[in-house]
């Protein structure tokens, strides 16, 4: 139990109550939002180092022309994993991490709405990532592409390799989209006294705008991944045209949900860069209700633009030209974001550390991917630059430029309060300069590569082409970006050897989550913070005059944080940990694994599963 | 340039301090620095429908460049001047934002790309309207993993190259391999059937590919169950590199072709060389011993040689290349291989060993059987 003064109660259920708040067990029941938001950020970064080796492989091999370094079907393995990777089991939990970790701090509550139900996402979106990566030692991993293409994907059921795929996706998607539901719920209903929807830092903005995403992208794919997986174990049809289905139809299913993700992937970085901005230019946001309603904007126009990706699979000139044009539309508000951020530094003081770096990284890569982006909307360009590294560049400035560099920013920025030590400057800067001139030594020349006339996915490339070159610079690069990535892991380790050194605000932030202490208690407030306008905390700190000069608020002033009514948590309530998120989300890939090899399996997983269930619901949230 | 030369000058790059600033040097010479003897290259296109896309890529990418400057200059400009000064006390003015600003950058990005989006749309009505007049129809078959040509109404049916008349516009038609091509399909339409209502040859998987040949035009997919379009056409003789652009699978990157663009003449030329049968070795040869072995063995439950009869009937194609006239191509097994007599005696060895996952099995021929094919095959001129 998190919390004290609760009279013991004696065994119930089929398990006693864990009760473990330090250890691995404490981990392993724990429905804590911080402790679920650590276990996200911890397994995604491992999962990011595998999906990265996983890239430098693949750069290896296309370091020259006519590359040995993988065989044509391990290559295939490679880059399909390292895309499934990347976005699911890296980018998806990052931001997740974010999400749960900070939610709950920055609306001033004390856990998300359902702590359980998080738990089991967590455990839930774990065991789908094993489970698609034990294929490698089942017979082999998923080999066509992460996009899925039927029928290639379908037209071999003998093999288990994109049966993997399917269950694993489904799996995960499940896993997002228990989470979407309970984070949503939390940022409409677990808001603290005053803060209306307009007082939200942009970051919970952004955040809702991608549970909305996921909650409606999600169960799209999750139609095509159980089609797929019926035509491939159940003999049905949907996707083969000899018997009626249509492989287009894939397409349609697979990018309806593909291009909501993209903003999945990236708005929560757009969040995190609008956090950090105000704090180190020391202006609010340039524009707060503009980059709310562009993000919503997005949201929307984003299930408006699935066919650009599609261009060339000859849905004719009509359907071309309407995507074409909703893609360019999605650019606008895009653009607005990008105004707005730098009318955030116009007239600013603007500090230098290491996560407005990464903020001002963000910017300007996310310029350029938006811009190649734009020169895909040109639809006939489009015919010679889809399916080409020009596309391969493109996203990698979006998603890795954008995305990761701001989910970096991110790191750097709320490290301290989460772990309560701050983390090098110096080497902060280093890793950032490191992965900034990797990263553009490594995507900048796909686009040459692209236009040269280099499709995707090619385990090899003749000499005769003259790609050697850029492809060469681009491996040089790859590994630029491993040693920075080496970099930031010395930070860490250097940091956690260190005393606990971050204070309650070290970068005299603006909002509720830096009014509590670094790291946070269990209950999070010890008092649940009043909220009288948009960054609170600012508000507290620092008045205007009457001639508009920004003064600091006297110390003991109204709204500084004094701990004054500080409790230390007696006699709040908290959920208390539990077995059974765990042992339900356990049931999911034994179901998988039933599918694939005994059905029996797929029983066991499905009482496991179900007794999860039941237990959980028997078993009161507090104890 | 040799490959072999580039990897000398990026190794001496590495060295050295310098190594950060002449690579994004290089990288700024982004469009100036196109490597050498890049024969597949969109930015340099040699058709009419090529130049139309190419036309209105430039101007857009220059228009992305201009936005690139003024956007990442102000960035720039803005981290300068308002960067935080030693000494400098007190907080700046919270400015909360400016709804005029706001307007204006809704408003001009908007215009920007409506401008964009008027060529645009014309451009893709343009490319997809059928040519009237003189136009060759080509019905091209996606295989794993190579390319089948097909001249409709010729007889005409070859691999891995296209030939094709200067001038003159090609109409494409895109059929995947398991619709039904069994011999000669109607022109612009892939048939769900062959005309004889059996049950239609597929070697290998039947899946999506997509053909490009970035010098003649944009790429277009091959879809099974769909006939798609493309029109390309060359101004100039010449030979235009393509390949599969849609991931199909483990020999993927080895799904390659060429277009050989020739004056209508010898355009006219080539059709005629093409309509003939195979040749007939002399009896006795080391090749007529291989046209015995190619007949009487395996190699015709795939493969397709015009000419020659077994049991009274022509050796008609069932999923395999065409061999008729193999060695007047340069290339064979998705254009990944140079024709020589050394490659297919290589290739008839052990195919699967050659390219992944080929779809020719090892037969486990004799060295006599394979130097006598061998010696057949380089007779089919």
């Amino acid at each position: 139990m998190a919390t004290t003064g609760m009279p013991a109660e004696g065994p119930r259920g089929v398990l006693r109550r864990p009760r473990s708040t330090t250890g691995l067990w404490s981990w392993i029941t724990t429905v804590d939002h911080k402790k679920i938001g650590v276990l996200y950020g911890v397994t995604a970064f491992l999962f990011f180092l595998v999906g990265g080796t996983e890239a430098l492989f693949i750069r290896l091999q296309l370091a020259q022309p006519n590359g040995h370094v993988l065989s044509a079907s391990a290559y295939n393995e490679f880059f399909t994993m390292h895309g499934l990777t990347m976005v699911f089991f890296v980018v998806m939990p990052l931001s997740a991490a974010f999400f749960n970790y900070l939610i709950p701090l920055m609306i001033g509550a004390r856990d998300v709405a359902f702590p359980r139900l998080n738990a089991f996402s967590y455990w839930a979106f774990l065991f789908a990532g094993l489970f698609i990566y034990s294929s490698f030692a089942l017979g082999g991993a998923p080999n066509g592409g992460w996009f899925g293409y039927a029928p290639l994907s379908t037209v071999d059921p003998t093999s288990h390799n994109m049966t993997f795929y399917a269950l694993g996706l489904i799996i995960a998607g499940l896993a997002s989209a228990v989470s979407a539901i309970n984070l949503a719920v939390t940022i409409i209903n677990m808001r603290a006294p005053g803060m209306t929807l307009f007082r939200m830092p942009v970051f919970i903005w952004m955040a809702l705008v991608v549970q909305f995403l996921l909650a409606f992208s999600l169960p799209i794919i999750t139609v095509g991944l159980f089609e797929m997986l019926f035509d491939r174990r159940f003999g049905t049809h949907f996707f083969d045209p000899a018997a009626g289905g249509d492989p287009v139809l894939w397409q349609h299913l697979f990018w309806l949900f593909g291009h909501p993700e993209v903003y999945i992937l990236v708005l929560p970085a757009m969040g995190i860069v609008s956090e950090i901005l105000p704090v180190f230019a020391r202006k609010p946001l340039f524009g707060y209700q503009f980059v709310v309603f562009s993000g919503i904007a997005i949201g929307f126009i984003g299930f408006g633009v699935w066919a650009h990706h599609m261009f060339a699979a000859g849905l004719g000139p009509v359907a071309n030209t309407a995507f074409g044009i909703s893609t360019m539309i999605i650019a606008v508000p895009t653009g607005v974001k990008i105004f707005n951020w730098l009318g955030t530094l116009w007239k600013g003081d603007i500090h230098f550390t290491t996560p407005m770096l990464f903020a001002v990284g963000f910017i300007a890569m996310f310029v350029i991917g938006g811009l190649s982006g734009v020169t895909h909307a040109v639809v006939p360009a489009d015919y010679q630059q889809t399916d080409t590294y020009y596309i391969v560049a493109h996203f990698h400035y979006v998603l890795f430029g954008g995305a990761i560099f701001g989910l970096f920013g991110g790191m750097y920025y709320w490290w301290p309060k989460i772990f309560g030590r701050m983390l090098s400057e110096r080497i902060g800067k280093i890793h950032f300069w490191a992965m900034l001139i990797g990263f553009n030594l490594t995507f900048a020349p796909m686009h040459i590569l692209g236009l040269q006339g280099m499709p995707r996915r090619i385990q090899s490339y003749p000499s005769s082409l003259g790609l050697g070159f850029w492809n060469l610079v681009s491996t040089i690069g790859s590994f630029m970006i491993a040693v920075s990535m080496l970099i930031f892991l010395y930070n860490v380790v250097t940091s956690s050897r260190k005393a606990k050194d971050a204070v309650a605000d070290p970068w005299d932030a603006r909002t509720l989550e830096w009014t509590t202490s670094s790291p946070p208690p269990p209950h999070n407030f010890d008092e649940i913070p009043v909220v009288h306008s948009l960054d609170e905390l600012w508000h507290r700190k620092y008045a205007e005059t009457e001639g508009g000069r920004v003064v600091p608020v006297p110390a003991g002033g109204a709204g500084a944080y004094d701990g004054e009514h500080a409790s230390g948590g007696h006699g709040i309530h908290l959920p208390s940990p539990s077995y059974y998120p765990i042992i339900a989300a356990a049931g999911l890939p034994l179901i998988g694994y039933g599918v694939i090899f005994q059905w029996w399996m797929a029983g066991v997983g499905g009482l496991v599963l179900l007794m999860g269930l039941y237990a959980w619901a028997l078993e009161p949230s507090v104890e | 340039m040799p490959v072999g030369d580039d990897v000398g000058e990026v190794s001496g790059v590495v060295r050295g301090k310098s190594r950060m600033v002449l690579g994004l040097a290089a990288l700024a010479l982004v469009f100036a620095a196109c490597a050498p003897n890049a024969s597949q290259d969109s930015l340099k296109p040699a058709g009419p429908y090529a130049r139309e896309i190419d036309r209105l890529f430039v101007p857009v990418f220059w228009i992305a460049a201009a936005v690139f400057f003024i956007v990442e200059g102000l960035l720039v400009f803005f981290l300068v001047k308002y960067r935080h000064r030693k000494g400098r006390e007190g907080v700046p003015a919270q400015i909360h934002g400016n709804s005029r600003l706001e307007i204006a950058w809704t408003i001009l990005p908007a215009l920007i790309l409506a401008g964009v989006a008027v060529p645009t749309v014309t451009t893709i009505f343009d490319l997809a309207r059928k040519p009237a007049g003189d136009v060759l129809n080509v019905n091209v078959i996606g295989h794993q993993w190579w390319w089948e040509f097909d001249y409709p109404g010729t007889g005409i049916i070859t691999a891995n190259e296209m030939h094709i008349p200067v001038g003159r516009p090609v109409y494409v038609s895109l059929c995947a391999a398991g619709q039904g091509y069994a011999g000669q399909v109607a022109p612009n339409e892939c048939q769900p059937g062959p005309p004889d209502g059996q049950s239609p040859a597929t070697i290998g998987e039947d899946v999506i590919h997509s053909f490009w040949v970035p010098e003649l035009a944009g790429k277009q997919d091959v879809v099974p169950g769909r006939t798609n379009h493309l029109v390309l056409e060359a101004s100039q003789p010449g030979v235009y590199s393509g390949q599969c652009a849609e991931f199909c699978g483990l020999s993927h990157a080895y799904m390659r072709f060429k277009v050989i663009a020739q004056t209508p003449a010898d355009y006219d030329a080539w059709v005629t060389a093409q309509r003939q049968d195979a040749a007939t070795p002399t009896a006795g040869s080391a090749a007529a011993t291989g046209m015995d072995t190619f007949l009487n063995g395996q190699c015709i439950a795939c493969h397709a040689i015009q000419g020659p009869q077994v049991n009274g009937q022509p050796v008609g194609a069932n999923g395999g290349p065409n061999l008729t006239h193999l060695m007047s191509r340069s290339c064979f097994a998705g254009c990944t291989f140079p024709i020589t007599a050394e490659n297919l005696t290589k290739w008839l060895e052990d195919p699967p060993a050659m390219k992944p996952g080929s779809w020719m099995p090892n037969y486990h021929l004799s060295q006599d059987q394979i130097a006598a094919l061998v010696a057949y095959l380089e007779t089919l001129k």
